[in-house]
């Protein structure tokens, strides 16, 4: 019995440490050649629009209600000390470093992430990756690296984007629900906001739309066969992405701590 | 009389995955101009044997030469170079869904060629008007085509780049007979007309009469015959008459059955 329960934790480890290794030259082969050339201009600009303006509307309106709630619960707990007046700040400062990134990766990672390893899935199972390779076009270049770069670039611009909805969301409530004059609540979000509290958020928004690209494509181009395949490859992308996203929150929070 | 050298060499080809033996020993040899079909049940090694030559799969042991040139082992680069005198038709076409179809067919021919967006659709519609498409369709997505249609604009994307080498992985799958007969010219018509070293794999046998100067048959990973098209019929070997006449009974039917029997 103990044999075999130290024979399934050997097992999993393996696994685990396979996969890991697996990824880790995914990621090398992706960065690779996503800096070498020839670059796929038209692929990286679709890729752009896709994931920059078309992830607009659900950016923008998750940040916007996530700000207003924000701007309501902060009401709530700072009135029982008299502290009303740090509501805008509360507001500007928790969206911009905290609830701007995670929330636009998290709904970028369900929009992006699944669509990247469905298509890329479906190409695999289709044989579109292998024609590519008999087409002397290297899949990894033309597929994964506008995705790579796109993804990088794209989600701090959403989150900048988003940063602005949110702290807007509070300004609504404040002014129009809790009665805020609205240039102390402008003076007020703007008081305490420090350069570097923007900057830590782009940083994350950067490293998760790279890990939200990665994983869409991980999954997509080691998709199974067949339309259950390219499901599960979805879901992992997904699932992986979110759970990397929060992960890489702390850590580059931490980075960023002292 | 000089002897017409072998354009594609496969010696001794041996793959496998984990614990199955896939290829145990494949030795092909296709004269350069000449056409040479692969047959055999399913799961037999004819797609991996296929792979193994594109370099899409490495095998473990063996060698594949095209030209007199080793191809396994050799680098990315020269590896692309070699594929660039390769056209391939995949069992389901494999078109780029999110492209229109002239940028499928002068995939290559953009990407290496860097030719003009203009001469590229000039050269995509005289390539469908040769394989009996009407010009129009270039400005159609795959998934707007039939099953033939499509079939035709992956024999251009394979033809467009002028190949050495013509590869096709059951062409006719999924096809009337009528549009399957038409299909099998076109290729017979492209095959000449390039003056190509044609490699097939099919289980369509009328498809096979039709394209085929050589055939090979594969079982178990290894050839267990080979040889010009029209003896096929009268190989002498159990396993290959079953196939080709499309017997039910014999002793394909008789392994398939202990095979499920045995989980082997």
């Amino acid at each position: 019995m103990i044999l075999g329960l130290l024979r399934n934790i050997g097992q999993a480890s393996l696994s685990f440490m396979a996969a890991v290794g697996k990824i880790s030259l995914f990621t090398f082969a992706a960065v690779r050649w996503s800096v070498a050339p020839p670059f796929y201009g038209r692929q990286l600009g679709r890729q752009i629009l896709d994931i920059g303006f078309f992830s607009l509307p659900v950016v923008g309106l998750t940040t916007l209600f996530s700000g207003m709630v924000l701007a309501l619960q902060s009401y709530t707990g700072f009135a029982r000390f008299s502290a009303e007046d740090t509501v805008a700040t509360v507001v500007v400062l928790s969206v911009t470093r905290e609830l701007g990134p995670v929330l636009a990766g998290l709904m970028v990672a369900g929009r992006i992430g699944a669509s990247m390893a469905a298509e890329i899935g479906t190409m695999r199972v289709t044989d579109q990756i292998d024609a590519l390779d008999t087409l002397s076009t290297r899949p990894m270049q033309y597929l994964v690296a506008p995705r790579l770069v796109a993804g990088t670039l794209c989600l701090p611009l959403l989150v900048l984007v988003g940063d602005i909805i949110g702290v807007l969301g509070g300004y609504l409530v404040g002014v129009y629900q809790l009665n805020f004059n609205p240039s102390l609540y402008l003076s007020r979000t703007l008081q305490y906001l420090e350069f570097s509290d923007i900057t830590l958020g782009l940083v994350k928004a950067a490293v998760f739309g790279f890990l939200i690209a990665l994983m869409g494509c991980y999954h997509g181009y080691h998709s199974g066969r067949g339309a259950e395949g390219v499901g599960v490859a979805t879901t992992n992308a997904v699932v992986s992405s979110s759970i990397l996203i929060l992960i890489a929150n702390y850590l580059v929070t931490a980075l960023f701590f002292g | 009389m000089v002897e017409n050298p072998s354009k594609i060499e496969i010696s001794h080809l041996v793959k496998t995955f984990g614990r199955k033996v896939v290829l145990s020993d494949i030795s092909l040899s296709i004269p350069t101009g000449q056409s040479l079909c692969i047959i055999g049940t399913s799961g037999c090694g004819k797609s991996v044997t296929l792979k193994c030559l594109l370099g899409l799969i490495t095998p473990d042991y063996g060698s594949i030469k095209i030209d007199g040139k080793e191809t396994i082992g050799q680098s990315r680069t020269h590896r692309e170079e070699m594929l660039r005198r390769f056209g391939m038709t995949f069992q389901f076409g494999a078109l780029f869904d999110s492209l229109p179809i002239w940028q499928n067919i002068t995939f290559r021919l953009r990407q290496n060629k860097y030719l003009s967006r203009q001469k590229a659709r000039e050269a995509a519609a005289e390539i469908v008007v040769q394989l009996g498409l009407e010009a129009r369709v270039i400005d159609q997505y795959p998934a707007e085509l039939s099953g033939g249609m499509q079939k035709r604009v992956a024999l251009a994307r394979a033809i467009a780049d002028k190949p050495e080498i013509l590869l096709f992985d059951e062409p006719t799958s999924g096809l009337d007979p009528i549009t399957g007969g038409v299909i099998d010219n076109l290729i017979l018509d492209s095959v000449r007309r390039l003056g190509a070293t044609a490699l097939t794999i099919s289980h369509d046998m009328a498809s096979v009469r039709r394209i085929a100067d050589q055939v090979a048959m594969i079982h178990k990973g290894r050839v267990i015959w080979s040889g010009p098209s029209t003896q096929m019929f009268d190989s002498g070997i159990a396993e290959v008459d079953q196939f080709v006449h499309g017997h039910a009974q014999g002793p394909l039917t008789d392994e398939a059955i202990l095979a499920a029997k045995t989980g082997v």
